[in-house]
């Protein structure tokens, strides 16, 4: 049984010194077979198991991941959560996600420090102005709160915004959403696995898969440095690493693979209060609760699995901060490091079944997937346990590559790529 | 970031190349034949391989000249760079 997390355990967990806790989730050898097996413990592979549990009664079943789970781009991103993509579909995708976020900290028992601190999205340009008003419209329609700012507004909303007329890419305004934010990226992978955990999900970590096997169209299992384990459905969530899952099991994806960079600065006092992202200039930034300045840059345009990036990007960027937050000419960066992100022609995600029985793929979040963890492993849970896609995730198929329906979200998408 | 060699203008900085994807793609040619299915394979399906790739680049702010190398993609290793039409070394 699961021990509540609440002020009493607290309190009676102080009294032993904190020595006393119960594990958040175990450690178990593989089985021999199991109903249903998910390959990538990050954010996403975890809430696909957690609702697999939780809502398809599947309890037989496996994460397994190569690493330790959480430590691959969920543990490597900026955090932001917002919905305000452009087109219907994506629409209906992302406030899926920031809808369960709203109250994902009471649902798992665990303080994922869901910050609705708002997220503003600036215009440089005539263009970016035309282009965020209509997203703004596009987004009302949809039910998802925005507002377009004047550069006065923008000013007032975020006071440390150089929104002077005469630099080089000076703010001519800006999109807002209350309801946008941040979330502590580690305790989103932690919550889930101790909840997927508790509901007898066995989460299997430095197990790395090697191959999979197929009995013609359909899966039988896979081969890992653990052995072979038995089980009819994969559903793949591995990031920048699909391609390579993919090549396993003889499919072909949409997807290159790149290194997209984040950088944060030295812990100081309060001084933004919400997320400030410029796609025209590549340059975001919030604060964490420990008081780092986090800061996104872009991603490199070739193919490279290394987690590291090219010096120009992160110098780019830190221009193009400076530009817009003269406050922080001083400030010290003290880490920077780079995620592997799966990026799709159409900067939309694939979750979706595949050619093959029984394998299931959710890839291709590219340069923005943390946002959508949650409806993202509702979504594809459904996927898996029906074997049909939920309506939500129908447009997010694969075989849109073949039709030509594609969700274009460069605009939305925020990274340009 | 690591210097490349063009094959025109020698050691130069990544930052003046344009990575330009995957090469030895090749157009289709009878595009008014092609199916649903082989137009995707064409435009959207990549190896995006983890180890030797083979992948053009272009010398954008230099000579401006396409050409192709073969990369190690798991520790951005340069393997070979080639011309344009000449045959990629093998493997």
């Amino acid at each position: 049984m699961r021990n509540k997390y609440s002020l009493f355990s607290l309190i009676k967990n102080a009294l032993s010194y904190h020595e006393n806790w119960q594990r958040a989730w175990k450690d178990p050898a593989p089985k021999k077979e199991y109903d249903a097996i998910i390959v990538g413990g990050g954010g996403h592979g975890l809430a696909t198991a957690y609702y697999l549990a939780k809502k398809h009664n599947m309890n037989n079943i496996a994460v397994v991941e190569k690493g330790w789970i959480g430590g691959g781009n969920t543990g490597r991103n900026t955090t932001i959560i917002r919905s305000n993509y452009l087109w219907d579909a994506s629409a209906g995708l992302y406030d899926h996600a920031l809808k369960i976020w709203e109250g994902l900290s009471q649902e798992l028992n665990y303080n994922v420090m869901f910050s609705q601190r708002g997220v503003m999205n600036l215009a440089h340009n005539l263009q970016d102005v035309r282009d965020l008003k209509r997203r703004t419209h596009a987004n009302r329609l949809n039910g998802i709160d925005a507002v377009y700012l004047s550069t006065e507004e923008v000013k007032k909303f975020c006071p440390i915004i150089n929104t002077s007329p005469d630099i080089r890419y000076p703010v001519l305004g800006g999109t807002l959403q209350r309801r946008a934010g941040t979330a502590r990226h580690d305790a989103v992978a932690w919550g889930y696995a101790r909840g997927a955990d508790a509901m007898g999900v066995d989460i299997i970590q430095n197990c790395e898969v090697k191959g999979i096997k197929r009995n013609g169209d359909s899966v039988e299992g896979i081969e890992t440095t653990k052995g072979f384990i038995k089980t009819k459905k994969v559903g793949v969530v591995a990031a920048g690493h699909s391609s390579v899952i993919a090549n396993m099991a003889g499919l072909r994806l949409p997807l290159e693979s790149k290194p997209l960079q984040a950088l944060v600065s030295e812990p100081v006092k309060p001084i933004i209060d919400t997320v400030v992202m410029s796609n025209a200039v590549h340059a975001y930034v919030s604060q964490s609760d420990k008081g780092e300045l986090v800061i996104g840059a872009g991603t490199d345009d070739y193919v490279s699995y290394t987690q590291k990036g090219s010096h120009q990007i992160v110098e780019g960027t830190l221009n193009a901060i400076l530009e817009l937050y003269p406050i922080f000419s001083r400030m010290r960066m003290l880490r920077q490091w780079g995620g592997i992100v799966d990026i799709c022609p159409d900067a939309s995600p694939i979750l979706s079944k595949t050619s093959i029985k029984g394998l299931y793929f959710n890839c291709g979040w590219g340069t923005g997937g943390f946002k959508a963890t949650p409806g993202s492993g509702d979504l594809f849970a459904h996927t898996i346990a029906n074997d049909e896609p939920h309506k939500l995730n129908a447009a997010f198929n694969l075989n849109r590559f073949v039709s030509g329906d594609l969700v274009d979200e460069h605009g939305a998408a925020a990274v340009a790529h | 970031m690591f210097l490349i060699n063009c094959p025109y203008c020698g050691e130069r900085d990544q930052q003046e190349f344009k990575a330009g994807g995957e090469a030895h793609i090749e157009r289709p040619k009878q595009p008014t034949e092609l199916s649903d299915d082989e137009w995707a394979e064409y435009l959207f399906m990549r190896k995006n391989i983890k180890g030797i790739q083979f992948e053009r680049w272009n010398h954008a702010h230099g000579c401006r000249k396409w050409f192709n190398m073969v990369r190690d993609t798991s520790n951005d290793e340069i393997k070979a760079i080639y011309k344009m039409g000449e045959k990629p070394p093998s493997q």
